[in-house]
């Protein structure tokens, strides 16, 4: 257990660190602005209850916008999908429930579902941050088609970084 | 009121949820109001400490840029040296004092404030009279003159930048001498102006222009720039030059500021002689 949110706390540096160091100055036009960090709520154990992954993810959100310089945007998203999240994951739940100790990544439950179930939440995640830090209409077509691009390079990155944090653990 | 409480409690997810977002939502749109009271932003202790680690880190990236100027510049200076040792040579005939004395010392100084887009542009820079600067010294790059001390505090100085309306340096062109003062029109950043060339100067796009004797801040033969194009305008017997300057002032980061150590003792020595004159 303390090992878990040791774990969880390095995961939550790593991911900030990530983000406004490398993928926030690595500029890759108008259209592509991925953000990895929510993989921090995506990838929480089962588990975990749902106040606190609430209240993670604001903080979270908070830790981000204080880099961004866009205070509350990224902390009004990453509430939002944690609030959504033990939904999604009733939705796409399997028949028998989750295994207990288990963590909704790749390595539990395969690249399909990892997929659909990280893709619904980028996209609701993306879809508020855009739509918010334009805060008006007028641009409805442009800004969907950057939460779209977006969210997908998201995906692909979030899909990469399992595939590294997996073979380390495989090595241990 | 019971019944209340156990359903804020029964659904206190959806409540912790509504009281998190409004709270995001409103610090959203409080920030979009008064963005600059809001005081977690990137200028707070932890993320400005962060994020100058990554510039330090990025700095050494540049590190290879930086080392070939320096050595360019080093190799520009020992020329520079061996040239006055020449000149010692063929003076010591002459019994002169003065030749093994230090005339010129150079200060290092890091540009913390510049401008080129208004009419006067000031530079201010990280040295000041607790370093030994004093009004009036003349500011150099190894490319060429940047201006002259303007005021000077304990720990900084201001400068009078090449693009002011007021500055006026003594300039020749190098190939014969022919000198004028350089003064700037206020157009664009990249070109000054050289007045008071004579007419029979055969000028040349290219020709370098130089910081002329005559300065008494200015060392000699400080590059500053090259010449573009010329004209005579009517019924005057000069050119108007138009002088191209090698330093970009738009990329500034590291100058050297001149004190001419026998500054003083020059001046006294002229306004003896102006009111003698009188």
């Amino acid at each position: 257990m303390l090992n878990e949110i040791f774990r969880n706390i390095f995961r939550f540096i790593t991911l900030v660190l990530v983000q406004v160091l490398i993928i926030k100055n690595v500029e890759l036009g108008r259209f592509i602005n991925p953000f990895v960090y929510i993989l921090f709520i995506i990838i929480l154990p089962f588990e975990t209850p749902k106040w606190a992954v609430l209240l993670m993810a604001f903080v979270l959100g908070i830790t981000i916008d204080m880099f961004y310089d866009t205070l509350g945007l990224h902390a009004a998203a990453c509430v939002f999908i944690a609030y959504v999240r033990p939904g999604i994951l009733k939705l796409f739940s399997p028949r028998d429930g989750y295994e207990s100790g288990t963590q909704p990544t790749i390595q539990y439950l395969g690249v399909p579902w990892f997929l659909s179930y990280a893709g619904i939440l980028v996209i609701m995640h993306h879809l508020i941050l855009f739509y918010m830090e334009i805060f008006r209409f007028s641009e409805f077509f442009s800004t969907f088609l950057r939460v779209i691009i977006s969210a997908g390079f998201t995906l692909i990155l979030i899909v990469v970084i399992q595939y590294l944090f997996n073979r380390q653990k495989e090595e241990e | 009121m019971r019944s209340l409480l156990l359903f804020i409690w029964k659904h206190y997810f959806f409540f912790v949820f509504l009281l998190l977002e409004s709270l995001c939502i409103y610090l959203v749109v409080q920030n979009n109001y008064y963005q600059r009271a809001s005081f977690i932003n990137s200028s707070n202790r932890l993320s400005a400490n962060v994020l100058e680690t990554a510039t330090d880190i990025r700095q050494y990236f540049y590190l290879k840029d930086e080392n070939e100027n320096l050595s360019k510049e080093n190799a520009e200076l020992r020329s520079r040296l061996l040239e006055s040792k020449l000149v010692s040579i063929n003076d010591q005939h002459t019994v002169n004092d003065t030749t093994l004395h230090q005339k010129y010392t150079y200060t290092s100084a890091k540009v913390v404030s510049n401008t080129t887009n208004r009419r006067n542009n000031y530079l201010t820079l990280n040295k000041g009279s607790n370093q030994g600067i004093t009004k009036d010294m003349a500011v150099i790059t190894n490319t060429g003159i940047v201006g002259r001390v303007k005021d000077v505090s304990e720990n900084f100085c201001t400068v009078m930048s090449m693009l002011h309306s007021q500055i006026i340096v003594s300039a020749k062109v190098k190939k014969d001498g022919s000198f004028g003062p350089l003064t700037w029109d206020g157009g664009d950043y990249e070109y000054v102006t050289l007045s008071d060339i004579p007419t029979h100067v055969r000028l040349v796009k290219g020709d370098t222009v130089v910081t002329s004797p005559y300065s008494r801040d200015f060392p000699e033969n400080i590059r500053i720039g090259t010449v573009d194009t010329w004209e005579r305008k009517s019924r005057e017997n000069f050119y108007t030059v138009r002088v191209k300057l090698l330093t970009d002032f738009k990329k500034l980061t590291y100058v050297y500021i001149v004190n001419n150590q026998m500054r003083k003792e020059q001046q006294e020595l002229e306004q003896k002689s102006e009111t003698d004159k009188e």
